[in-house]
């Protein structure tokens, strides 16, 4: 099966500015490989840092890359002019880390959500509504939200919105950068069964970025864990968890019970 | 450093820019100070040509600026046609008048505004700032023109101080502290119609940079320190507050030669701004170049220590900066 | 289990043996006799909540009830990890903890008892000087919780200046002893540093270090780790097990992730909704809960372990419906809409706490008190 995106020694490389002196570079994504089959999903696992985030960015194509190719749908998204991205970028979307600040807080639910048709031309109010509340249905909530505003929404709602929008374009690959972190758990629970009945209806791929691993384990088919802007072991999720290899990853999955120091002498106060 | 000898290389090009345009445009203007003369029939049409000559009224405009600004680089900044006298001295004496009514009205401003403003955002909404808020509101609304009447009709109409002017008539024969209480009661009006027309403006801008300071998240974190609330307020909300009030006090800085002609002129004040106005109508050019280049001066020396002290205050801006 | 004595009776023991020095070769000794043979020292508590109630006056006139009636206690040099998700009232209780609500939070009720003096009838005088020594806090985000433009050091000194007398000399060689003890090196660079020169974790950890600056018995952190990395989270973990091993300060831990617990908090106490669910020690708390809300929440989390075959991709439990509104006060048990061993006295009767294990209690209808 050809995958929905394969990304080829891809670089990011941000320059530091400095006034007449030597430019110093900062290399967040150092020559990273991967490939996503449809319907499937890649966690790429890391800490703050590790340059997942630009991994995201630079797919969806919001920063430009340094060096390397993303081929999607028959084109190399990295070589390709602004104007000739946007035919591609409808189907890659990318979902933020936090609800509150990428839902603009003065728009309505309905408007926020069917802002992707704003590019397509003029469509009536009407048929906005009607498409934005069809896909809040979709993500499990009901139309009554079209009127209202992120502020009166929790954070797993604003979540949904957040997806329900990126849904809108039926898009092929969704780039969720770490959706689940500012959430509860019994909430994070919910939105991670939204994630795996939506790709079960709609064949989705996901980039999964995140730095919890077990949410990593139990939704992706594949793991990479990244460290310092490099791949350091990629495989399926069972072997990766069960078997891991680097000491990275070793650190990353480490111990979740926190280990005791044994007691010591009390010193003199 | 860099960054502050960058800030340096700005304010001067923009000197240099100011004085360009002022002689460019002040010898623009129609007319010039000998055009006057001539409809004086006392003066011949000899005399006017060799006057003319002499002072050099008729080369092209970049020749006399290229002299003008050699001058002025060894402290001659012309001569005044009006009063035949080197333009300098005759600025300074004015200048310092000046800068004796607003260095005195600023100080007053800012004394007042910075405890009025830490009062009433600590009481933020509440019926003490309510009023305040009302009463600076009106003091706003006032005209500063008609505040300077005002003042001036309540002198005379009650003769507790006098109307106008920066002495008394005999001044040169009163002993030193006479002389001291006589220009102080001279100051009392437009000192009061200075600080009257600054004061709302800087109330409110201390009291939001103070109610924003208040809001803080380290504050409350402070305060489960077990802090004390004085020390809070001077240690960390002041602080905090300080860096709008900074560049605000760099503004003031920079507005002290140009911020009072209203209140000079109605109340015969003799500073730096009726001299000037004066010598505009008289198109006596040294002059005017001289006072605008004087009072860029000040605003750009004001914008520079606004940037200095930021600089000194906020290590996030040290941090932002290259060069260091 | 260290026990550590309040300052106050320090002093009396000491003046009632016979000088500091013998005194303390002996409470060096009790302490070491406790250690080697383990056994758990008098547990005395540090902190006694007593049915506490806050409120918030809404802006449309409605009154949110937060916290109705949460009790529990905090022995010496204990660890409580308090567990609650959004709108359990968890930032609230630690705020009331230290009387820093909001102007528009009051305590409308109970007691909260810290080494025996009651922290809601404190004048202002008493309570700032509770603040910072007696009992500290450490907010969650920060970065934002330091002040931007004071050096870290200066700030660790501020909070000694406002307990002790110590000269400027004085405040800065104890700063360092006291940032010392929270960064394993670097200490000088991290004094004279401002705040935004620090990652997330030394923030964190400098917010630690004004907390114990003081050494007080108790320390209330809400939730210290929720904007760090993994890694970063377990060294804060680490670092405050070792403060407790050291120092004797107790922990209040609050905290929305389940999976911070084991082999941390020695015991936890779950909130919903105001209320206490249930409290109990970490392992039977985690291994077999009690109440339905517990059992659900533990079940959200994925369980994946290392050894055994991961089920991937199937749906999680959740629990159905949404968090309560606390503006109204209902009748009968708060989780009742949610439960899925709901009977139907919950709707009627409010649950009572009741004991169903050692220092275990649940208040939940299925066990009558």
């Amino acid at each position: 099966m050809e995958p929905v995106i394969r990304v080829e020694n891809l670089v990011k490389r941000y320059a530091s500015r400095g006034l007449g002196r030597r430019v110093e570079a900062f290399t967040a994504v150092d020559s990273v490989s991967f490939s996503i089959l449809p319907g499937s999903t890649l966690a790429l696992v890391g800490e703050s840092g590790s340059g997942k985030s630009s991994v995201a960015l630079c797919l969806s194509c919001l920063e430009r890359v340094t060096a390397g190719q993303i081929w999607f749908e028959g084109q190399d998204l990295a070589a390709l002019e602004e104007k000739e991205l946007r035919s591609a970028r409808p189907k890659l979307q990318l979902v933020f880390q936090d609800p509150a600040n990428s839902l603009n807080a003065r728009w309505t639910v309905g408007e926020i959500v069917a802002e992707p048709l704003l590019v397509q031309g003029r469509i009536s109010k009407r048929e906005r509504d009607a498409r934005a509340a069809q896909m809040l249905e979709q993500v499990g909530l009901g139309a009554e939200y079209l009127e209202r505003r992120p502020r009166e929404l929790s954070g797993g709602q604003r979540q949904r919105v957040a997806i329900a929008r990126a849904l809108l374009l039926e898009p092929r690959l969704l780039i969720l950068d770490e959706v689940l972190s500012a959430l509860d758990c019994s909430i994070q629970a919910q939105i991670a069964n939204l994630l795996v009945e939506l790709q079960r209806g709609y064949g989705l791929a996901y980039l999964f970025i995140t730095h919890d691993w077990k949410m990593a384990a139990h939704l992706a088919d594949e793991i990479a864990v990244m460290s310092r802007g490099k791949i350091v072991e990629q495989g399926p999720a069972e072997k990766i968890v069960r078997d891991a290899r680097s000491p990275e990853t070793q650190r990353l999955l480490g111990a979740t019970p926190v280990k005791r120091e044994p007691m010591e002498a009390v010193p003199e106060p | 450093m860099r960054f502050l000898l960058r800030r340096l290389g700005h304010a001067v090009s923009l000197l240099v820019g100011v004085s360009v345009l002022a002689f460019f445009f002040s010898t623009l203007a129609p007319g010039n100070y000998f055009d006057e003369m001539r409809l004086n029939p006392q003066i011949s049409a000899e005399r006017l040509s060799s006057l003319r000559a002499q002072y050099q009224v008729d080369r092209p405009m970049a020749v006399r600026y290229v002299r003008w600004a050699g001058a002025v680089l060894h402290g001659d900044l012309g001569f005044s046609f009006a009063y035949n006298t080197p333009v300098a001295p005759l600025l300074w004496t004015r200048a310092r008048n000046t800068l004796l009514l607003t260095g005195t009205a600023t100080l007053s401003v800012w004394m007042l505004a910075l405890p009025l403003g830490v009062w009433s955002a600590e009481r933020l909404g509440r019926p003490a700032d309510v009023t305040l808020s009302w009463a600076t509101a009106v003091l706003l609304i006032v005209p500063d023109l008609a505040l300077a009447l005002g003042l001036l009709v309540l002198a005379v109409r009650s003769g507790w101080l006098p109307p106008g002017g920066m002495v008394s008539v005999g001044f040169e024969r009163f002993s030193t502290a006479h002389k001291l209480g006589d220009v102080a009661s001279h100051m009392v009006l437009p000192v009061t119609a200075l600080v009257a027309s600054a004061l709302p403006v800087l109330l409110r801008h201390v009291r939001a940079a103070v109610a924003e300071a208040l809001e803080a998240p380290f504050l409350r974190a402070a305060e489960g320190h077990g802090i004390s609330r004085r020390r809070l307020l001077y240690r960390y909300v002041l602080p905090a507050a300080a860096h709008p009030l900074i560049a605000l006090f760099g503004f003031s800085i920079g507005t002290l030669l140009s911020g009072s002609l209203l209140v000079e002129v109605v109340m015969s004040w003799p500073g730096l701004g009726p001299f000037l106005l004066e010598a505009i109508l008289a198109r006596d050019l040294y002059v005017v170049i001289g006072g605008v280049l004087l009072s860029t001066l000040f605003l750009v020396a004001g914008n520079f220590v606004a940037d200095l002290l930021l600089y000194w205050a906020d290590p996030r801006i040290r941090a932002e900066t290259p060069g260091r | 289990m260290v026990e550590r004595r309040s300052r106050r009776s320090e002093r009396v023991l000491t003046f009632r043996v016979w000088g500091g020095h013998v005194w303390l070769v002996r409470f060096g000794a009790v302490a070491q006799h406790e250690l080697i043979t383990g056994e758990k020292a008098d547990l005395r508590q540090i902190l006694e909540v007593r049915d506490l109630r806050v409120a918030y006056g809404r802006r449309d006139g409605g009154v949110l009830h937060a916290l109705n009636g949460v009790s529990f206690g905090v022995a010496a040099g204990e660890i409580l990890a308090v567990l609650g998700e959004s709108g359990s009232g968890k930032s609230t209780l630690a705020a009331a903890l230290l009387r820093l609500l909001p102007p528009s939070g009051q305590i409308t009720g109970g007691e909260i008892l810290l080494e025996g003096a009651d922290v809601v009838r404190m004048d202002a005088v008493e309570l700032r000087r509770m603040r910072g020594s007696g009992a500290s806090i450490i907010f969650q985000e920060p970065l934002l919780a330091l002040h931007p433009t004071i050096r870290i050091g200066e700030q660790v000194g501020e909070v000694l200046r406002a307990h002790q007398a110590l000269s400027k000399r004085g405040r800065a060689k104890r700063a360092r002893e006291i940032l010392a003890k929270v960064f394993a090196d670097d200490v000088e660079r991290i004094f004279s540093s401002y705040p935004h020169e620090l990652s997330g974790g030394q923030q964190q950890r400098a917010l630690i270090a004004q907390a114990i600056a003081c050494e007080p018995a108790l320390v209330i952190a809400d939730e210290p780790t929720a904007s760090l990395d993994p890694s970063t989270q377990r060294e804060i973990l680490t670092l405050f097990l070792s403060l407790r091993d050291k120092l004797g300060i107790a922990f209040v831990f609050i905290t929305h992730n389940p999976a911070l617990l084991a082999g941390f908090a020695d015991r936890v106490l779950v909130l919903y909704a105001g209320k206490v669910a249930e409290v109990g020690p970490t392992e039977a708390v985690l291994s077999s809960p009690q109440h339905p809300y517990t059992q659900a929440l533990l079940k959200c989390v994925p369980q994946v372990e290392t050894a055994q075959v991961v089920r991937r991709k199937t749906l999680l439990p959740v629990i159905a419906g949404a968090a309560p509104s606390l503006v109204s006060v209902s009748q009968g048990c708060v989780f009742e809409p949610r439960c899925e061993e709901r009977m139907e006295i919950c709707q009627v009767r409010e649950p009572v706490a009741a004991t169903t294990g050692s220092r275990h209690e649940v208040s939940c209808l299925k066990f009558p008190a």
